[in-house]
């Protein structure tokens, strides 16, 4: 039908250079080195390892929970109790290391169990909730959200607990060679989440649920056991989380986590994952912490007010997935 | 007097003739049956008249005008067709009367004029003799009231034909006399009725005129006071496009699934056809055919069997051993695979890749510790089936999504063939596929066969049944009507077991037929 002389490019061209796709691919870490070349120039400041590592340190406490949120993403779920359950975890322990236990050389051991596991647990009765009385993730950990915090300022008044030593202290302001402890928690639990997803027929069978429930089932897939385990994830990182918190603090606070479930979704979306389930992964999660962190800090730099920073954040992941949706249908 | 006149209208789909040059011509007040077997492109009419789909070539003229094949499925309504699918379009939550004038509400001062709405409807209905409650909401009301509610709401628009596709399949014997007193009634108005359905005794009970299709083709068309019952179904089977018929290379084995008594634990209760304890056996060695109507329970059977739905009684033994089957896992576990019958609702994932979709289920044998994945293990299995069922595709990292519906169904089949089953179940295994596709997954399925696989095929293609069975089990509403070996049926035989239970049918007399 097309004149020969037509200028449309035929199907049958040699692949050319699709500059949509790559910036499609690789739009996050496009987007996060032009945010640290724009702020690099507005303030000498900025581009120094001290602050460098200081960015890492804040994007560590939310990317160990935003690990956890790919998983949930993954397979179509959300979670937005996270930052209820971690200030409740982090509290929790908190509270039996001083009142319980006293001081001793291993508070900080019994600290990070108690706390991680009680995230473990909270997780999965949110998980179960899911399964078995099929309440939308959505309302499940919305009320999760209210009940955790709601625990919370019971255990204490609303008070913070504070007076760890200095072994409990270490694993927020510790280092490790030159890094700052929650940054190697934060990569030992990235590396462990890429790998488990990655690698594992566990990961698998997360995207297999994300991608077609139904199909996944009929496929012999344990649908209700990876949904309930996936929110078991998320819970025990949140409530690790809470603990590299409150010893980098010094206290256990009832406001901790405060709008964290906004960061830990917003790193999972602007990394790539969609939000229906089936695509995504840890890779992309960790530069969307990044992203979030970089911006953060480069915002308070130029001394942008905390409200303002907000604004701005919410733009970037309407942007951020408005984006994907024109790549996505605009593809060649 | 004509009101509608379909002349020699044509529609294609990427790959398939739906429609070829099809004539159909309906009168003023006529109730006119619209024949054919499944796939023979009543349904693909039906939806050029509602535009749902245009028409590639040929006229519809409907009340001496030439309707625009790129007419809005809303102007159709406003000219006067109304069709009500067997799916119904209403709102759950909306009254009767709602439902009724959903979007032409009567308004007063912009506002919708309730007691209007609710007066209009009360007096439509009492003037079709419907008896419903404008006030009842829909989400309560038995599909058989339901469908009144469609009827109704279609006169509201003034309907002049109304089609009906497969009206009677989900009523029960009292409801269907009462939908055909509703017609009745519509015929007495002058209201033409287009009667789609398979039960060939309503047909006869009912109708004035018929019209049969077949392949996409106008087959005969005429008075139905002048057929029987077995001359329609002569009609509707004629010739298809013919298979290669499988050729068994070693006699049946032992019997490898035994199905006892099976009854579903939540009946789907809209339809009377739901299975009632139904029994039947396949052996090593051996294909089972399920023929039967769509709806006659042959999914829903073997969605029992595979544990996807839950059993309320009977049982289900693979060699002699019953099974618990509380999920897929279990039937899985035991040695029962299902390829599903609706590949990307139930098979597929779309956007993952050929490998991952492939290997799914037989991870735990491919994974060190039954978590570590091996990934060169993975390809090589792939790679086997991709050799081994000729699959078409660029590398096994291509998107499912992107191969042809044919393509995608070899690896479903590779997917369950992966796991070595004892009894494999494939529903509707060359659906929507090319006709060279299809005699490839006919072969697939003969092999495996002959490798002492039970195999199961629900088919709603006759010539496919015959052609890969070497039994065949006919289902009609729920229940087993018939167990024939495969040699020995015919097209004309099955289908009156499908369509009324029955295979004493007369020899029909084709010389009044083709007069």
């Amino acid at each position: 039908m097309t004149a020969p002389s037509s200028p449309a490019p035929l199907a049958t061209d040699k692949p050319r250079f699709d500059l949509l796709a790559f910036a499609r691919k690789h739009r996050t870490i496009l987007f996060l080195l032009l945010l640290v070349a724009v702020f690099g120039v507005a303030n000498e400041r900025f581009l120094t390892a001290r602050n460098a590592l200081n960015i890492l340190s804040e994007v560590s406490i939310y990317g160990i929970i935003a690990v956890g949120m790919t998983f949930v993403i993954l397979i179509g779920g959300i979670d937005v109790a996270v930052g209820s359950l971690l200030a409740f975890a982090s509290i929790a322990a908190a509270y039996v290391v001083t009142a319980v236990v006293g001081d001793g050389p291993a508070t900080w051991l019994i600290a990070l169990l108690v706390s991680t596991l009680i995230g473990l647990a909270g997780g999965y009765v949110q998980g179960k909730a899911v399964t078995w009385l099929h309440v939308p993730a959505f309302v499940v950990t919305l009320g999760g959200m209210t009940v955790w915090r709601g625990a919370t300022l019971l255990l204490n008044d609303g008070g913070p607990i504070s007076g760890f030593n200095d072994a409990y202290r270490w694993w927020g302001s510790g280092e490790i060679l030159f890094l700052p402890v929650p940054v190697v928690i934060f990569a030992l639990v990235a590396a462990a989440g890429h790998l488990a997803l990655r690698y594992t027929r566990y990961g698998r069978q997360v995207y297999a649920v994300g991608g077609n429930a139904e199909a996944a089932r009929l496929s012999g897939v344990n649908v209700d056991f990876i949904t309930t385990s996936v929110y078991a994830i998320i819970g025990a990182l949140a409530g690790l989380s809470g603990f590299l918190l409150s010893a980098r603090l010094g206290s256990a606070e009832a406001v901790a986590g405060t709008g964290y479930e906004l960061r830990v979704i917003a790193s999972v979306v602007i990394g790539g994952a969609s939000l229906t389930g089936g695509s995504g992964g840890v890779g992309g999660t960790v530069l969307g912490a990044l992203l979030i962190g970089v911006l953060s800090n480069g915002l308070v730099m130029l001394h942008v007010t905390s409200y303002v920073q907000q604004v701005v954040i919410g733009l970037i992941i309407v942007a951020a997935v408005a984006f994907d949706h024109y790549a996505r249908t605009h593809k060649a | 007097m004509t009101l509608l006149d379909v002349s020699q209208v044509s529609k294609s789909f990427p790959g398939v003739r739906a429609l070829d040059q099809v004539d159909l011509v309906v009168g003023v007040g006529e109730v006119h049956a619209l024949l054919g077997e499944n796939g023979a492109g009543k349904s693909t009419l039906i939806k050029i008249l509602s535009a749902a789909h245009a028409a590639d070539a040929g006229t519809v003229t409907f009340a001496g005008q030439v309707l625009d094949p790129r007419d809005a499925p809303l102007r159709r309504q406003q000219l006067g067709i109304a069709t009500i699918y067997q799916e119904f379009n209403l709102f759950p939550e909306l009254s009767v009367a709602e439902n009724m004038y959903l979007g032409r509400e009567p308004r007063r001062l912009g506002l919708v004029d309730w007691s209007r709405l609710r007066a209009d409807a009360q007096a439509l209905l009492n003037d079709l003799g419907l008896p419903l409650n404008p006030d009842a909401p829909v989400r309560g009301l038995t599909v058989a009231e339901q469908q009144m509610v469609e009827i109704a709401k279609a006169m509201t628009l003034n309907a002049r034909l109304i089609i009906m596709d497969e009206p009677t399949a989900a009523l029960s014997g009292r409801e269907v006399d009462r939908l055909h007193a509703i017609i009745a009634g519509l015929k007495a108005r002058s209201v033409s009725v287009i009667y789609v359905s398979h039960r060939l005794g309503e047909v006869k009970a009912m109708c004035d005129r018929y019209t049969v299709m077949r392949d996409g083709r106008f087959v005969a068309s005429g008075d139905v006071a002048d057929v029987e019952v077995a001359d329609m179904v002569r009609l509707m089977v004629g010739r298809h496009v013919e298979f290669e018929r499988r050729t068994r290379r070693r006699p049946p084995g032992a019997v490898v699934l035994k199905v006892e008594g099976v009854t579903p634990a939540a009946p789907r209760l809209s339809a009377p056809g739901y299975l009632r304890q139904v029994s039947f056996a396949a052996r090593g060695g051996e294909i089972v055919g399920l023929a039967g109507l769509v709806g006659a329970g042959r999914t829903d059977l073997a969605r029992l069997i595979f544990g996807a739905d839950p059993i309320a009684a009977g049982r289900v033994l693979v060699d002699d051993k019953p099974l618990s089957l509380r999920s897929p896992r279990d039937a899985i576990q035991a040695g029962i695979m299902l390829v599903p019958e609706d590949r990307k609702q139930q098979g597929c994932f779309l956007d993952h890749s050929i490998r991952r979709n492939l290997s799914l289920p037989s991870l735990k044998a491919l994974s060190a510790l039954g978590q570590w994945v091996d990934e060169r293990a993975e390809r090589d299995l792939v790679e086997t089936y991709r050799q081994k069922l000729r699959i078409k595709m660029a590398d096994a990292e291509t998107a499912i999504g992107k191969l042809s519906g044919g393509n995608q169904q070899k690896v479903l089949l590779g997917r369950a063939m992966a796991l070595t089953p004892k009894v494999l179940i494939v529903d509707e295994p060359t659906r929507g596929i090319d006709i060279g596709a299809k005699a490839e997954v006919h072969q697939v399925l003969s092999d495996l066969a002959d490798l002492g696989v039970a195999v199961v095929v629900i088919s709603s293609e006759l010539a496919e049944v015959m052609a890969v069975s070497d039994r065949i089990v006919v289902f009609r509403e729920g229940v087993i009507v018939a167990d024939l070996d495969a040699q020995t049926a015919t097209e004309e035989g099955l289908m009156a077991h499908m369509a009324t239970g029955t295979d004493r049918v007369a020899a029909p007399d084709m010389e009044r037929l083709t007069a």
